[in-house]
């Protein structure tokens, strides 16, 4: 049992934090998120430079082999400055479905270039009537002359606007919730018959919706079994519950320690309001769940590598555990920052938005209650 | 970063299971499990299996009968102990005035008391709260005034646990009565069969007895019981309450009732279909367990911190706090889970010999979360552990 970091995984640390302090501060970020592409294409090639990209991706393929926790490591620090590049699509779904599913020759093909920064993927995991089960498709994928023909939609797809190739689950077979019949396709973004309808989210990352009619794709496009998929789909968005759950905590450490700076300045009735036990017990809250959540984190981060349902069981715990203590620090830090926490000015709300956005994201607390429940009875 | 426990601490595991399972009473276990309080003799004969065996004082020195444990193995420890329903031990001996003792006490206060703490041969209680001194704990009146050798104890306790079968209770008393109220308080070791030592008993709202009020009328304490220095008590008194914070989230036992509260939601019907099935009912036994296995890491990061020689610091407050509010959670549970059965109130003190009414997992459960609801209250209430983490660790 053990708590603590190597000394690689403190300068991978020591490093990131320092590129979020100099180069990606509120004002930066504001800008970034507002140009074309949302992000900044210079920061992804520091990101191949500095060896980000190719962190968690298998040596053999030109990664550097990182376990779950140099990837926690990155996420924290990326959530401290609400980082919009693609990292999670790109890296952590993208290459991760690739590195779980795919051949030895898409291995070759897509992860060098990922970890060179050439490449970037997305993954349309998502239709408008799923909701969180990642079963539930209706995206069709029927056999036609030795490939297939695609049909149907993805909802929110996170880095699709970015991404060279896009990751599409859709039915070879099966019912629209059986867990047999999911397959995955790897499709280029100009696709023939592939439309996107781009568009920023609420916290100014970018997504698409996708409509797929007739996509024909070639059986170099299938990732893994076909119609045996959902294991690696499980398994990689448990993977990336793990490092949004340390993006999170990231994000809530800021606004805990900002919000707590706030109640020590800001002054009424002549003191400090950080001196009324009402918001005294309030900030002790956040603190609370801030640091159960950062608990949670490390466990699923630990936890990754056991069997299936351990794995499953820790992510959806840590899940339910961020979803709600993220809404919480998020909601109770625009309240006692009264007035200014209502202002876009300020980057309380801006953090705010992120964590709502994480709630809903691989399956909200409702969810995942539900999933750990099942899990546990 | 690993979660695993080393080979060493896994063989360590088999050995205190082991250990339990052969010298246990499945009878003791069974009470235990149950809920009811316990006897004195239930305490004390698991004090010396486990005095004998060597296992009894992990945080003492080895010098002092003590054993060289790491924080996990004291965490394996107590997980096993919980699982088996194994009694918890008394701590007010144990855990509590013993660290003071060996910390500050004289070679006298050392060689007398420490061995029969040990052999369990002395019960303790702890003389901290009185009538006006709760939260505000160092507004305490008691005041022992010194004649001769002794000091001559006057004042009134309260909440005392235990105190009707302790043999020694140790008292925070004002011996200077015009000092700053935390300066003039001592720390003071009675013998509770000293004449003027009266104790009632407080009957809590589970019609349990095990707490009392203990009245102190012109009792002569040798003036070397005093531990430490006089007017020195607030420190020690602190430096007790900064010891062994990580039991205090009480996890090994929330584990074992969260695992008891699935097993009757097993066996509960509701529509016909076990109530475990039950989407409202199930959401709220996940909900409980995902912030157990949250307090259990955050227990386990703690625990490391200290193999590592930090010392808990204030922030173990939260640990009380959400110790607490889970094991009344899952006790809230219990009662909604045996529904009607909750209302049957037979306690082993009323002496029937029937069998329960109702299922048997019943019995006890609701007693028992009658008497936990003192858990948010003892030990610093959760609202002054908040005050404790707002002050020491966010600075305001």
């Amino acid at each position: 049992m053990d708590f603590s970091f190597s000394t690689e995984q403190t300068l991978l640390k020591d490093s990131v934090v320092r590129f979020v302090q100099d180069e990606y501060d509120f004002d930066t970020r504001r800008k970034l998120v507002a140009s074309e592409e949302g992000f900044s294409r210079d920061n992804w090639a520091k990101f191949a430079e500095l060896g980000w990209l190719s962190m968690p991706l298998p040596e053999d393929y030109g990664g550097l082999g990182g376990s779950a926790v140099e990837t926690m490591i990155l996420m924290e620090a990326f959530g401290t400055g609400l980082v919009a590049e693609p990292y999670m699509p790109t890296v952590i779904l993208g290459a991760g479905l690739v590195e779980a599913a795919g051949s030895e020759a898409q291995k070759q093909e897509i992860l060098p270039a990922v970890a060179g920064g050439e490449m970037m993927l997305a993954f349309g995991f998502a239709e408008p009537q799923s909701r969180f089960n990642l079963a539930d498709i209706t995206t069709t994928a029927e056999a036609s002359n030795g490939g297939f023909v695609l049909n149907g939609k993805k909802s929110v797809v996170f880095g699709a606007p970015s991404a060279n190739k896009i990751i599409v689950s859709a039915r070879t077979g099966g019912g629209q919730r059986d867990a047999d019949g999911v397959s995955l396709f790897m499709l280029d973004a100009d696709a023939a018959g592939l439309a996107r309808r781009d568009y920023r989210t609420v916290d100014g990352l970018r997504a698409a919706d996708l409509t797929l009619d007739g996509v024909k794709a070639g059986p170099e496009t299938v990732l893994g079994e076909v119609g045996g998929a959902l294991g690696a789909i499980e398994q990689v968005t448990d993977h990336a519950i793990a490092a949004l759950c340390a993006e999170a905590v990231g994000a809530m450490q800021v606004l805990h320690d900002t919000t707590n700076e706030y109640l020590k300045t800001r002054k009424q009735f002549g003191v400090p309001i950080g001196k009324f036990q009402v918001l005294q017990h309030r900030m002790v809250d956040m603190f609370i769940e801030l640091e159960q959540s950062r608990s949670m984190t490390y466990m699923v981060t630990l936890k990754l590598d056991e069997d299936e349902a351990e794995r499953k069981k820790a992510a959806s715990g840590a899940k339910a555990q961020i979803g709600k203590a993220g809404k919480f620090v998020g909601a109770q830090s625009v309240q006692l920052h009264g007035g200014m926490g209502m202002t876009d000015e300020l980057n309380v709300g801006h953090f705010y938005k992120r964590l709502m956005m994480i709630d809903t994201m691989f399956g909200n607390t409702d969810h995942h209650l539900k999933r750990f429940a099942a899990l546990t009875q | 970063m690993d979660l695993a426990f080393t080979p060493e601490e896994t063989a360590f595991r088999e050995e205190v299971r082991a250990f339990i399972a052969e010298n246990l009473s499945p009878e003791l276990a069974e009470k235990v499990r149950s809920g009811h309080h316990l006897e004195k003799e239930d305490l004390r004969s698991w004090h010396r299996i486990l005095a004998d065996k060597g296992w009894i004082a992990p945080n003492w020195p080895v010098d002092h009968g003590g054993i060289d444990w790491s924080p996990a193995q004291k965490y394996i420890f107590d997980e096993e102990c919980a699982k088996a329903g194994a009694p918890p031990l008394s701590p007010f001996g144990l855990t509590m005035v013993a660290p003071v003792i060996f910390t500050f006490g004289s070679d006298e206060q050392k060689a007398y008391h420490l061995p029969k703490i040990h052999a369990g041969e002395h019960f303790w209680c702890q003389g901290y709260s009185e009538p006006g001194s709760g939260s505000d704990l160092a507004s305490l009146r008691t005041k022992a005034e010194r004649d001769g050798d002794d000091y001559v104890v006057n004042g009134h306790k309260v909440w005392t646990t235990h105190a009707h079968f302790a043999d020694w209770i140790f008292c925070l008393v004002r011996t200077d009565p015009d000092a700053k109220q935390q300066e003039g308080i001592s720390f003071l070791l009675i013998d509770m069969k000293s004449p003027g030592i009266t104790v009632r008993p407080i009957i809590t709202i589970d019609e349990g007895h095990s707490i009392n009020e203990v009245f102190l009328d012109n009792v002569r304490v040798p003036r070397s019981n005093l531990v430490g220095e006089e007017n020195k008590g607030w420190t020690y008194a602190k430096f007790l309450l900064g010891h062994e914070r990580t039991g205090i989230a009480n996890v090994a036992d929330s584990k074992v009732r969260i695992e008891k509260l699935k097993e009757i939601a097993r066996a509960e019907l509701t529509d016909g279909s076990p109530l475990i099935r039950d989407p409202a009912f199930s959401r709220k036994i996940a909900d409980t367990e995902v912030d157990l296995t949250a307090l259990e890491m955050t227990n386990l990061r703690t625990l490391a911190d200290e193999s590592e020689g930090k010392a808990p610091g204030p922030e173990a407050s939260m640990l009380k706090i959400r110790g607490a509010e889970l094991t009344q959670r899952i006790d809230e549970l219990l009662v909604e889970a045996v529904g009607y059965y909750a209302n049957p109130y037979e306690l082993p003190e009323h002496g029937r010999n029937e069998p329960t009414v109702g299922p048997d997992y019943a019995d006890g459960v609701l007693a028992h979360h009658l008497y936990m609801r003192a858990t948010t209250i003892y030990g610093g209430s959760n609202e002054i552990q908040k005050n404790i983490i707002a002050k020491m660790v966010l600075g305001l």
